[in-house]
């Protein structure tokens, strides 16, 4: 005999999505998070939300990089640039 | 201009090509970097040795991987290599951490204080400058693996799978360490955009 597996609740749900959205969740619980997310509203709203700040992330640069320190990495690059070409 | 027309331009000693370089990565490095060492300014060392270093073994560059993971393999290996370094275990417990506070939940785990959309999303995230901004200043909130598993994941899109090989963590590891990430970057930007403190 099948044993169905227990239903999702919100607070299982949304540990489960990170995973669901890189498509590496189990087949099993894609269709039990799927189920839940047919009948929950709150869940499809967390669940674009987080699709939301995945993707903004991808527009992200990390930081922005100081005058300072591109001054250093300049300096860097004209040491080396002048350098003797011994090796 | 793409990396690798940069790397060319380079190759011929060209000073805006590298700064061009430098703007697109630097960031990413240092953050990378803050995995393995435990101060800011070794992270900026390590990631100031990881250009020289490129500079040094650019014309061996040839080209199997691209130049990111190229240059990220460049730095973990100065960093871990680093005599500064303080080589992190990242212990990983999946049962702790919840994504959300649990007083958001009932007795039954279902919403009592459900999540409100993020209704100034707009479809062009391009534009939508205030969401880059609130996700820039949620991530560099993150603790030091968090950081570098969502830059390195979400940022700069690498694999997990290329993610775990770079911080020779499994991928198990890098999913959970990358789903609190996430978690805490959504919580944060709903707080912020709430007015909450976080």
């Amino acid at each position: 005999m099948k044993i169905r597996s227990h239903p999702v609740v919100c607070r299982e749900a949304i540990e489960l999505m990170s995973d669901y959205l890189d498509g590496s969740l189990s087949r099993r619980d894609t269709r039990r998070l799927e189920e839940h997310l047919a009948i929950c509203p709150p869940c499809r709203t967390y669940l674009a939300q987080m699709r939301l700040v995945i993707s903004v992330s991808g527009s992200v640069s990390p930081d922005d990089l100081s005058p300072e320190a591109l001054d250093d990495l300049v300096e860097v690059f004209r040491r080396y640039r002048d350098e003797p070409e011994s090796s | 201009m793409n990396d690798l027309e940069l790397v060319d331009r380079l190759l011929e000693g060209d000073e805006r090509a590298f700064t061009d370089l430098v703007t697109r990565y630097h960031g990413t490095l240092v953050r990378v970097a803050r995995y393995y060492v435990r101060t800011p300014a070794s992270a900026e060392d390590v990631a100031q040795e990881t250009w020289l270093a490129v500079l040094r073994s650019l014309s061996s560059f040839e080209q199997r991987s691209s130049f990111k993971t190229w240059l990220l393999r460049i730095l973990v290996n100065r960093a871990r290599s680093s005599g500064t370094r303080e080589f992190r275990t990242v212990p990983v417990d999946p049962t702790s951490g919840s994504a959300v506070a649990a007083s958001r939940f009932d007795e039954g785990g279902f919403w009592c204080e459900p999540p409100v959309p993020f209704t100034d999303s707009v479809d062009d995230r391009l534009v939508n400058e205030p969401l880059v901004h609130l996700v820039r200043e949620a991530i560099a909130q993150l603790p030091e693996p968090q950081q570098a598993v969502i830059t390195l994941r979400d940022v700069e899109g690498l694999s997990t799978s290329e993610v775990a090989d770079l911080l020779e963590l499994s991928d198990a590891n890098v999913r959970v360490i990358l789903h609190r990430a996430r978690s805490r970057v959504r919580a944060d930007v709903e707080a912020r955009r709430e007015g909450r403190s976080v």
